[in-house]
C-alpha cells in the first residue's frame, strides 16, 4: 500500500506570475482571468474596496447597476442560462448579502452557476454585531453548493478559484464567497492558477459500461418506452446526442419545464410537457409505459405528482450526474451516474434501431383530446375576453420560435411554457424548482445581455412583475433589448385557481387592485402600450417584436381563466383533469 | 420500513463551516440528531464524523448520500448496530462527602467496570466506557449519592469490515494525486 503525504487539495494549471496587489485588486484580476466580463451587483460600505478596483477595470469588466441585490441574483442567473457562462454578482455585506439570498435558492435548486462574491465587516469585528454584519455564510449555507469566507488577502486566489470551478463543474450550482474588507484593503503575491479539481470533490462519476449495458438491454426490449428528459440535457449540451439517442430508438420523449428547449417543439418525437400543468398524453401514459427512461431529470413532485402513485408498473432507467438524487423520489432500477453527453453517446451504440408507431400513436390521441377539451380555445377562443394562449400564440407567429423566453411564476408561465414554439436549445429561462415570484424580469435582463443577438421576450403577470419591476431602471440603464409582456389579469391568478377549485372560491387575498403600468414603464422611459381588445392585438405584438429596443406591453387577459390540464396536488398523474 | 438504530461515518476535510453543512441535512428532514462527533480519522488532515440516529434505513441512504454530495466530504456510509463496534464515555461527579459509605460506591464502581478518574477532597470523578444502556445502569445506581454532575460523549463506533470506508478514501486521495 503506498502512502500518500499530505496531499494538495486542490490541483492546478498555472496561468500567471506574481505580483504584489490589494485584495481588492485581486478579485477584479480573477474575474478577468476566469473570462467574465460582465458582472451584476450594487456597491456598499464592505464591498467598496472591490468597487474602487472595478473602476480601474472598466474597459474589461462590465458592472451592471441593478436596482436591488435580489435583481442581481436573479440577472446572473439569466445571463448564465441564457449563454452556459457563469453568472457572477456582487454585493455588499448584512442587507446587500441576505438579499441574495432568494436568488441562490432559485440558482441552487435550478443547478445554475452563479458565483456571487459578498464584502464583509473587517475580521477583527467578525461576531460583534458590527454595522452591517451577517453571517451570511452561516445563512447562505443551505442554498449554496459551497462557500467561503475570506479573511486575508492570501486567501483570495484559492478562494475564488474553487468558487468558479465548482460553480460550473459537475451538477453546476450557486457559490458564494465572503470577504471581509481588511481582506480586500490587504496585500498579496498575486499569482492566479485556475482551479482543475478539489480532492474531496467527484466532478462527475465516471461512466459504469455494465450500467449502460443493462439499459440498453430494458430498452431494446421494452414494448413502450418512455422518455422524461430534464436540464441535464441542457447543462451537460447533450442535445445532439439527446436527439440522436430518440431518433434511432423512436421513443416518445417529455420534458420538464426546466428541460424544455432542448428538444425543438415540432419534433415528432416530442411529446409535450410533464407535471402538473403539463399535456395529458404525457402526464397519463407515465403510468402506462413498461420503460420509464429519466435523463437529467430529478423527479420534482410537481412532475411525479403522488408518488405512490407514479408509474409503478415500469422499470425506471435513470441517467444522472448527481449520486444523491438516484432513488431520491422514484425507484430506480438501473441507475446511470455520469454526465449526460457521455453516457447518452455510450447507451446511443448499444440500442437498436426502433420506432414504437402504436404507443405513439396513444400520445397523439392523447394530445386530439387535449386539443379539443383545452387547447384550441385557449389558442383560439371564442370568448371575447383575451386568453394567455393566444397571446403565445401570436409571439411564436412574429418570432418563428427562435427568441428566448423568459418568465416569471404562475399561470402565465405555464401557459408561455406549455405553448411557445421554441427551434433551439437554453431559449427558455424560468424559475422551476423554486418558483420564484419576480424572477422574470431581472433574469431576463441577465439573459439580454448573456446572449445579445437574441430577442429575449420575458412574460411576467401582474403580482410577480410588481415584486421586482424596479429592474426596469437597470433595463432602462444598459439598454438592454428587454421585451416585457405583462399578462395582466388583476389577480394572483394561479393561487386564485386554486381557491376556485379547492377552498370553495373564497378568494382571499388574491385580487389586486393595481397601479398604471403604463405611466410605470413610461416613467423608466421604456416605450409602452396596452392592449384590451383583440382588433388590436396581433398588430401590437407586431411592434412589441420588432421594436429595436425595450419595450412594454400589457395585455389584459382574462380576469378568472384557468390554466388545465391540473394534476390537482396530492393526486397521481393518471389522474389528470383536463376541465 | 422501521426505524432503527443507524452509524453514521464520513471521512471529510478539517474546514469551517462544514459541520453546519452535514447537520443542514438533518434539520432540513426533520431527523434529530442522537448524538455527533467529530475527531481526526487514522489519516492525518482527514477529519472523521460520527452521527447516531434512530431512522428508517431508506431515509438514511438518502441522507448518507446528500453528505457525501457535498464539496468537503470526501466519503459517507452507514452501519446498522451489529455492523460496528461503538462505544461512549460517561463521567459522574459526586461530592466526596456524600459518599458516607465508600465501600459501597467503590463495590459498585468495580462491579460496573467503571473506575475513579479522580479523588479530590471536595468531589471525585467516575469514568465509565461503554454503551448508553450500561452507562445510564451506573448513573441509576449511583443517584442515591447525589450525582452533581453528569455527562455522556456520543457514539464513537468503527465498522466491523476488514477495511471500512478508510480504504474508499484512502483510493480516492491516491487518485486525486
Amino acid at each position: 500500500m503506498g502512502t500518500v503525504e499530505a496531499p494538495e487539495q486542490t490541483s492546478k494549471s498555472k496561468t500567471s506570475n506574481t505580483e504584489r496587489i490589494t485584495g481588492a485588486e485581486a478579485v477584479v484580476r480573477i474575474l478577468i482571468e476566469e473570462g467574465v466580463d460582465l458582472a451584476f451587483g450594487y456597491p456598499g460600505g464592505a464591498i467598496m474596496p472591490v468597487y474602487d478596483s472595478l473602476y480601474d477595470y472598466q474597459e474589461k469588466i462590465h458592472h451592471v447597476l441593478a436596482r436591488h441585490e435580489q435583481g442581481a441574483s436573479h440577472a446572473a442567473q439569466g445571463y448564465a442560462r441564457a449563454c452556459g457562462k457563469v453568472g457572477v454578482c456582487l454585493a455588499t455585506s448584512g442587507p446587500g448579502a441576505t438579499n441574495l439570498i432568494t436568488g441562490l435558492a432559485d440558482a441552487q435548486i435550478d443547478s445554475t452557476p452563479v458565483v456571487c462574491i459578498t464584502g464583509q465587516v473587517a475580521s477583527s469585528l467578525l461576531g460583534s454585531d458590527a454595522f452591517q454584519e451577517t453571517d451570511v455564510i452561516g445563512i447562505s449555507m443551505p442554498v449554496t453548493k459551497w462557500n467561503y469566507q475570506v479573511t486575508r488577502a492570501e486567501e483570495i486566489p484559492d478562494a475564488l478559484a474553487k468558487a468558479f470551478y465548482l460553480a460550473r463543474s459537475g451538477r453546476p450550482g450557486p457559490v458564494l464567497v465572503d470577504i471581509t474588507k481588511d481582506a480586500q484593503f490587504g496585500e498579496l503575491d498575486f499569482d492566479y492558477i485556475k482551479c482543475t479539481s478539489v480532492r474531496s470533490y467527484i466532478e462527475k462519476p465516471k461512466l459504469d459500461l455494465s450500467k449502460i449495458e443493462e439499459a440498453a438491454e430494458l430498452i431494446n426490449n421494452a414494448e413502450r418506452p418512455y422518455i422524461l428528459f430534464g436540464q441535464g440535457v441542457i447543462l451537460a449540451q447533450a442535445e445532439k446526442e439527446f436527439k440522436t439517442f430518440i431518433e434511432k430508438t423512436g421513443i416518445p420523449s417529455a420534458w420538464t419545464i426546466m428541460g424544455l428547449s432542448a428538444l425543438e417543439t415540432d419534433h415528432p418525437l416530442n411529446v409535450g410537457m410533464l407535471g402538473m400543468h403539463g399535456n395529458y398524453g404525457p402526464n397519463l401514459l407515465t403510468n402506462e409505459c413498461d420503460v420509464l427512461i429519466a435523463i437529467g431529470m430529478r423527479f420534482d413532485d410537481r412532475v411525479t405528482g403522488n408518488l405512490s402513485k407514479y408509474a409503478k408498473q415500469a422499470k425506471v432507467i435513470h441517467l444522472e450526474i448527481d449520486p444523491a438524487e438516484i432513488d431520491k423520489n422514484v425507484k430506480t432500477t438501473v441507475a446511470v451516474l455520469g454526465d449526460a453527453k457521455e453516457s447518452l453517446t455510450e447507451l446511443t451504440k448499444l440500442v437498436k434501431p426502433n420506432s414504437h408507431e402504436e404507443w405513439l400513436q396513444r400520445f397523439r390521441d392523447c394530445d386530439k383530446q387535449e386539443w379539443e377539451k383545452v387547447i384550441d380555445e385557449e389558442l383560439h377562443p371564442k370568448s371575447e375576453i383575451l386568453s394567455m394562449g393566444e397571446v403565445i400564440r401570436i409571439i411564436n407567429d412574429k418570432t418563428g420560435g427562435d427568441h428566448i423566453l423568459v418568465t416569471d411564476v404562475g399561470q402565465h408561465q405555464m401557459v408561455a411554457c406549455r405553448y411557445t414554439k421554441f427551434t433551439q436549445s437554453k431559449s427558455n429561462i424560468t424559475s422551476g424548482g423554486l418558483g420564484t415570484m419576480g424572477f422574470g424580469l431581472p433574469a431576463a435582463l441577465g439573459a439580454a445581455l448573456g446572449a445579445p443577438e437574441r430577442t429575449v421576450i420575458a412574460v411576467v403577470g401582474d403580482g410577480g412583475f410588481q415584486m421586482t419591476l424596479q429592474e426596469l431602471a437597470t433595463i432602462y440603464q444598459t439598454k438592454a433589448k428587454v421585451k416585457v409582456l405583462l399578462l395582466n389579469n388583476e389577480f394572483l391568478g394561479m393561487v386564485r385557481q386554486w381557491q376556485q377549485l379547492f377552498f370553495d372560491k373564497r378568494y382571499s387575498s388574491t385580487e389586486m387592485i393595481n397601479p398604471d403600468f403604463q405611466t410605470i414603464a413610461k416613467g423608466f422611459y421604456i416605450p409602452t402600450n396596452k392592449v384590451t381588445e383583440r382588433y388590436n392585438l396581433e398588430a401590437a405584438i407586431e411592434e412589441f417584436v420588432n421594436h429595436d429596443g425595450a419595450y412594454f406591453l400589457e395585455v389584459m387577459v382574462g380576469k378568472e381563466n384557468n390554466v388545465f390540464p391540473m394534476v390537482p396536488s396530492g393526486s397521481g398523474v393518471a389522474e389528470i383533469r383536463l376541465e | 420500513m422501521d426505524k432503527q438504530e443507524f452509524t453514521i461515518t464520513a471521512y471529510t476535510e478539517n474546514h469551517v463551516g462544514l459541520l453546519h453543512r452535514i447537520t443542514i441535512i438533518f434539520t432540513k428532514r426533520k431527523i434529530n440528531i442522537e448524538s455527533l462527533t467529530t475527531s481526526e480519522s487514522e489519516r492525518e488532515g482527514i477529519h472523521r464524523f460520527t452521527i447516531a440516529v434512530t431512522e428508517t434505513e431508506e431515509l438514511v441512504q438518502k441522507v448518507v448520500k446528500q453528505i457525501e454530495k457535498q464539496v468537503e466530504v470526501l466519503k459517507a456510509g452507514y452501519y446498522k448496530k451489529k455492523e460496528v463496534v461503538q462505544q461512549e464515555l460517561a463521567l459522574y461527579k459526586l461530592r466526596t462527602d456524600s459518599l458516607t459509605n465508600g465501600l459501597e460506591v467503590e463495590r459498585i464502581v468495580r462491579e460496573h467496570g467503571a473506575r475513579f478518574l479522580t479523588i479530590e477532597k471536595e468531589f471525585v470523578v467516575i469514568e465509565k466506557a461503554g454503551f448508553k444502556r450500561e452507562t445510564k445502569a451506573l448513573f441509576d445506581e449511583l443517584k442515591q449519592y447525589d450525582i452533581v454532575e453528569f455527562v455522556r460523549s456520543g457514539r464513537i463506533a468503527v465498522s466491523r469490515e476488514q477495511y471500512g470506508l478508510g480504504k474508499q478514501v484512502e483510493e480516492l486521495l491516491t487518485v486525486s494525486q
